[in-house]
């Protein structure tokens, strides 16, 4: 295959589902491969892949590549990574994104690695940019700009890979937003035979057990909120979120603070180390408003705090700040919900 | 069977107290300026070394950590909690690396230690969280690698058993050794300091720390082969300068922002029922809620 200097999205795939954070990616990678007149295309690596294609072209899919083979589902490292490494010598590929999950977080490194590219890891914003080396003052057009937050989240660097390709990032779910292009859009199906990609000596490591739930949270989509943070102060508390919640009919959301100090299961965690979350109510009890917390909930439409610190400064970009305790003002929250609505 | 077991472990600035002067103006972290500690997740690793050190009688568990001179510190915190000793990779030119100029530097430190059977590491460090140092070490050595592990279940006829924690559920993997297995934050919490081995290793010095040593302790340490913290340079390790530090680090960091948010105008209610009252009511009535 020649050179294609296309943008490429690895997709990830469960029960026959491309994952979200993947269509996610293609929703963004369409925009940027647009700015860039390039082709969008997709790479689906496993088994059973039959029509997988007609899930990924809706979202401006131009050629979606699928490697099948029974021993490539479930995931594993090292066949993974051996596809993408000897597929990209091939294609040199200038953007390569994938999902910063458990999957995309071990196979990007290793890719990344192998071919000496950069890669940039959760990313919260791409765009495409030029740049000037400070030092030889060389110039650079139209590369991409991975912007992620560093150091706990207190600040947001622009990350830019000028001389190696692919310029590899990995973005979290929810972190871009999801949208279809055309549900007419055709793109071509490319069939890539695995043993020009994957040795048999790349299967070295064995799943021996395996037990994936489909989560029964889901924070990203519930359109109200209820979160709680270190200030809720113990695990019993936090069921008073959970009866606001049903109350409401809400999902429970906590910030970093209270899943480490082991109040709720880190599932629910808002943040740049959980989940986005761009709900129409968002209600933060007991949550001071870390950085890295704010940075996953600011687009929230209506934020309501409540806090006994009156200078807290989730309250800064709150819509209404109640200060008092969370124990006392959720209930009444509930009571006069239950007093009002029909 | 006795395992040669090597940690890798960061010495990283507490990302809860960054003052202002953090960051250099290329970009790069100022680390001289924080408070260090190690860095969480890999005394998550630690642990599991440790109690495979347990297992295997006759193991030996090697910290291996890169960064400034002062990263001796977490060296000496891992002795003290059960390691056999430790190496500081330090050097200039080591400086302003990326994750692959970072994994390279590590992985020509880890070929010098030589015979290895496991490398254990943190998942990820919290100045960075970006987990990729554990598998780009893994693909220069070219080993496998188990990542998001949560406990070691078992080891033996040079296969390791790792169960592994995902967003949605567990895995169990059988890896041959020798491997990189980088441990979550949900394993077993590391074991404290031994009082013994504080009172026996703490003079436990690097050549670097030796020389602000009074005499009679450097003196010590110097006739004390366990209380010596070995420090390597590049040079050492046979680095190749183009593939390390600034020059080695295919990202660039282009600009760095202080994260500021668009304040609203927030309306203030106190803990007061004929407020919360007309709150919920307002929010029914414009259909946030209902």
């Amino acid at each position: 295959m020649a050179e294609q200097n296309n943008l490429i999205v690895y997709c990830e795939y469960e029960d026959g589902r491309v994952a979200d954070v993947s269509l996610e990616l293609l929703t963004k990678g369409r925009v940027l491969a647009d700015r860039l007149g390039v082709k969008l295309e997709a790479l689906v690596i496993g088994d059973k892949l039959e029509g997988i294609e007609k899930q990924v072209f809706p979202y401006g899919v131009d050629t979606v590549y699928k490697v099948e083979d029974a021993r490539l589902y479930p995931y594993t490292s090292n066949p993974h990574s051996a596809v993408l490494i000897n597929l990209f010598r091939e294609l040199k590929p200038q953007v390569c994104l994938m999902g910063a999950t458990c999957i995309g977080r071990d196979l990007g490194p290793r890719v990344s690695s192998c071919l000496h590219s950069g890669l940039t890891a959760d990313c919260t914003a791409l765009e495409i940019g030029d740049h000037t080396d400070p030092k030889t003052g060389k110039e650079y057009h139209d590369l991409l700009y991975q912007i992620r937050p560093a150091f706990g989240g207190n600040i947001v660097a622009t990350i830019v890979n000028p001389e190696c390709r692919p310029q590899m990032a990995t973005v979290r779910e929810g972190v871009m937003k999801k949208e279809i292009r055309d549900e007419n859009y055709n793109g071509t199906v490319v069939n890539l035979d695995p043993k020009k990609y994957v040795a048999d000596t790349d299967f070295v490591v064995e799943i021996i057990d395996r037990h994936i739930e489909k989560s029964k949270v889901n924070i990203k989509n519930s359109p109200i909120i209820v979160a709680g943070g270190y200030g809720v102060g113990s695990k019993e508390n936090f069921q008073l979120l959970f009866d606001l919640a049903n109350t409401l009919g809400a999902e429970v959301g906590a910030s970093r603070a209270a899943v480490d100090a082991g109040f709720i299961e880190h599932e629910r965690q808002i943040g740049q180390t959980g989940v986005t979350v761009r709900p129409k109510l968002y209600i933060a009890c007991g949550i001071s408003g870390q950085i890295q917390h704010i940075a996953g909930m600011q687009e929230s439409s209506i934020i309501i705090s409540i806090n006994n610190d009156p200078n807290a400064p989730i309250n800064t970009i709150a819509d209404y700040v109640i200060t008092g305790d969370m124990e006392e003002v959720v209930p009444k929250l509930i009571k006069y919900y239950k007093k009002n609505s029909k | 069977m006795s395992l040669n077991i090597i940690v890798l472990a960061k010495q990283v600035p507490d990302t809860r107290n960054v003052g202002k002067d953090a960051m250099k103006e290329d970009g790069t972290i100022n680390r001289a300026a924080l408070p260090a500690i190690f860095n969480p997740e890999d005394l998550n690793a630690l642990e599991q070394a440790l109690r495979l050190k347990e297992a295997n009688p006759g193991s030996t568990v090697t910290l291996l950590t890169m960064g400034l001179p002062r990263a001796a510190e977490i060296v000496r915190e891992a002795i003290y909690r059960g390691a056999d000793g430790g190496i500081v990779l330090t050097d200039r030119p080591f400086g302003g690396a990326d994750t692959l100029a970072t994994s390279y530097s590590l992985a020509q430190a880890v070929k010098k230690f030589g015979n290895y059977d496991i490398i254990l590491g943190g998942r990820q460090a919290i100045d960075g969280d970006t987990a990729q140092v554990g598998p780009q070490i893994a693909e220069k050595l070219g080993i496998p690698q188990v990542t998001y592990a949560e406990e070691i279940l078992g080891l033996s006829d040079g296969k390791v058993t790792v169960k592994r924690r995902l967003e949605h559920g567990v895995e169990t993997v059988v890896a041959p050794l020798p491997c990189v297995v980088t441990v979550n934050g949900s394993a077993a919490p590391c074991r404290p300091r031994n009082a013994k081995r504080l009172m026996k290793y703490k003079n436990a010095a690097s050549p670097s720390e030796m020389s602000k040593l009074p005499q009679v302790v450097a003196d010590l340490v110097a006739a004390h082969p366990e209380l010596q913290i070995k420090e390597w340079g590049a040079a050492y390790v046979e680095a190749d300068p183009e593939q390390i530090g600034l020059p080695g680090s295919p990202t660039k960091v282009k600009t760095v922002e202080n994260v500021v948010f668009t304040a609203k105008e927030s309306r203030r209610l106190d803990n007061d029922d004929a407020q919360i009252e007309e709150l919920v009511k307002e929010l029914i009535a414009n259909h946030t809620i209902g």
